[in-house]
């Protein structure tokens, strides 16, 4: 008769054969450090360029520098270099890390699971960047904030399914600071930071210690 | 017990590889021949030999494709290989719980 050991190590192995050729595992939680810290600096950036104090402004926050041109940079192209910065240099990290992780554990990074994931990340994704943009021609700065956070929460909630079932909890962390922004529009950047930065440490962290 | 253990060992789900193939036919629609090369490790011949065992009993079905211009075989886990599969898990737990 076989073992008791040998019954139990079987049924691991299916479980693990089952996660691991329907999720992508190899996301490194370093590269959500990373990408938090990426943030942070960008959103200081903004901070340094502005002239001000995280919580010491409300409303008059956006609207009072917009015809001011520090640094001989535009207020408009000063956000977007600085948001373009902040995507690229995460974007970079995150592959770096996961790239990585996959060699050090043997496995491909980018398989059919990583697609899956991918595509389904991007769908909320690409659509809420559209809404932003259009937000922006609107004139209404004050949601651009809120409504990224909102937007990427959603896209997280809708790529764990196909990924580690903790990145579902770090989109609904997102979502809600979006919704709060929403409601207090002064805070936007301030939440920002939160969402795009401390989280993803705290997150980063948090996954680096359990699965690496 | 006995019959437990008879249960386990008549189906031809109690090998390793054949597991392993419809453990990713549980969690994916359809898998091509190349996924579960690269996901377990296998030859192409190796492979193929499996398949054909699973194919024998009516677990997986296959359809062949075109993907561009090259030819793509994927394989899909049949209403009887599923109800295989999980009657083998809950025999292989019943024996893990009644067999310390």
């Amino acid at each position: 008769m076989r073992n008791h050991n040998e019954h139990l190590e079987t049924l691991t192995e299916i479980r693990s054969m089952m996660e691991r050729s329907s999720r992508f595992i190899s996301l490194s939680g370093l590269s959500g450090v990373a990408a938090g810290i990426i943030a942070l600096l960008g959103a200081a950036m903004v901070y340094v360029y502005l002239g001000l104090r995280p919580f010491s402004n409300y409303r008059i926050f956006y609207t009072e520098v917009l015809d001011k041109g520090k640094w001989g940079i535009g207020y408009e192209a000063f956000f977007l270099m600085d948001a373009f910065l902040v995507l690229v240099l995460a974007l970079a990290a995150g592959i770096y890390f996961t790239s990585r992780k996959a060699k050090q554990k043997g496995q491909k990074v980018w398989d059919k699971s990583a697609l899956r994931m991918l595509s389904n990340l991007s769908i909320p994704l690409v659509v809420g960047g559209i809404f932003c943009l259009v937000l922006y021609r609107e004139g209404q700065i004050l949601l651009v904030a809120p409504a990224t956070l909102v937007f990427y929460g959603l896209a997280l909630v809708n790529g764990s399914k196909y990924t580690l079932n903790d990145i579902r909890y770090l989109g609904l962390f997102e979502i809600g600071l979006g919704i709060i922004g929403l409601f207090f529009p002064g805070y936007g950047l301030e939440l920002w930071a939160i969402g795009f930065g401390l989280l993803h440490i705290i997150y980063g962290l948090v996954m680096y210690r359990k699965y690496e | 017990m006995k019959h437990l253990l008879e249960k386990l060992e008549t189906t031809k789900l109690d090998n390793r590889i054949r597991l392993g193939i419809m453990s990713m036919l549980m969690v994916n629609d359809w898998v091509d021949f190349g996924g579960f090369k690269e996901m377990l490790g296998l030859t192409d011949g190796n492979l193929a030999s499996h398949m054909k065992v699973l194919e024998g009993e009516g677990y997986v079905e296959m359809r062949k494709a075109f993907v561009g211009r090259k030819p793509q075989t994927s394989y899909t886990a049949t209403v009887l290989g599923r109800k295989a599969f999980t009657d083998h898990l809950a025999a292989l737990e019943e024996l893990l719980k009644s067999g310390t």
